[in-house]
């Protein structure tokens, strides 16, 4: 039980990939908490790409993790710009009150 | 009872491991989102020390850097600057039609646990290829850090996906700018355009004042 392998590691992700899956599909709250679950998957995804890179002796899931975590940035970093401007216009960022595209 | 470096680091995994997915819940359901960003500094902590007990030092010190010291603090500002914590946050629930109960509740609770099954399912029945370790190619290099060997393959092998992740970095940093950037009217700015181009006849005009009189100057 204390042995730790890859399968350990690979369970732990998916776990925190499904947490961050039902984080986007449970949520009526602000959209700021949807942004985190995006956060949480990619954690998820590196987590994997880590595990595999350590146990397989192969440093490209390590590099591809990098890129990872660059994309994840920028993405925030958009995304929250992008939630600042909604608010500014609309007043809310409330997911059920975002409905301006419904027409 | 003997107590071995593998079963040390086997409860350390758990430890944090735990603390991983209870803070990971608590990203989701908690109410205030001050604390949603807190759990997910935490999260990020857990999770980078889980890198560095594997022996992915490098990624694990840069996910303290980018997630915790930029990512994590720049949600927190925005959480901060829109006032959001303040907001009424209840879960499940809608402000809109109170009495009804949306359906799509259950619908998630179903597809994510279909999709965490699926992942278990897919974890416990993997078999790596024989061949796979020969294929393997920029292997990790013995007696140099874990650095040391990221760095010698990630300017080599991958320098173009190097140098495009900076363009991501860069266009993305623009374009923040440019999304929350807010021209506001009546604020007195420079403009060197209409600095240069001042002549000295339209900037100073000479008045004959006569005398008991005084002058009126527009405004």
């Amino acid at each position: 039980m204390f042995e730790i392998n890859l399968g350990h590691y690979l369970t732990l992700s998916a776990i925190i990939f499904t947490i961050g899956v039902a984080g986007i599909f449970l949520n009526r709250k602000n959209i700021i908490v949807i942004l985190m679950s995006i956060e949480l998957i990619l954690l998820a995804v590196n987590i994997n790409l880590v595990s595999f890179s350590v146990f397989l002796g192969d440093l490209t899931g390590q590099i591809f993790t990098l890129f990872i975590l660059t994309v994840a940035a920028a993405e925030a970093a958009i995304g929250l710009a992008i939630i600042v401007v909604y608010f500014r216009n609309a007043g809310t960022i409330r997911v059920e009150e975002i409905d301006k595209l419904k027409g | 009872m003997l107590i071995d470096d593998r079963m040390i680091q086997g409860i350390f995994f758990y430890i944090f491991a735990l603390i991983a997915i209870i803070s990971a819940i608590m990203v989701t359901v908690s109410r205030n989102t001050v604390h949603s960003v807190f759990f997910l500094i935490l999260d990020f902590v857990s999770i980078s020390c889980l890198f560095i007990m594997s022996g992915a030092e490098f990624l694990g010190m840069i996910m303290l850097i980018v997630y915790v010291g930029a990512v994590a603090v720049l949600f927190l500002f925005v959480v901060m600057m829109l006032n959001v914590a303040q907001q009424e946050n209840e879960w499940f629930q809608s402000k809109k039609s109170k009495e009804q109960n949306s359906s799509h509740i259950p619908v998630g609770f179903l597809i994510s646990t279909i999709i965490f099954f699926e992942l278990i399912v897919v974890i416990g029945g993997w078999k790596l290829k024989p061949e796979i370790f020969s294929n393997l190619k920029p292997e990790v290099m013995l007696g140099t850090t874990n650095t040391h060997s990221i760095g010698s393959v990630l300017y080599t092998d991958y320098i173009h996906l190097f140098q495009i992740s900076g363009m991501i970095l860069l266009v993305s940093m623009i374009g923040a700018i440019v999304l929350t950037y807010k021209k506001r009217v009546g604020l007195k700015r420079q403009s060197y355009v209409r600095q240069i181009s001042r002549e000295k006849i339209s900037g100073v005009e000479i008045v004959n004042v006569d005398k008991n009189k005084g002058v009126k100057i527009d405004v």
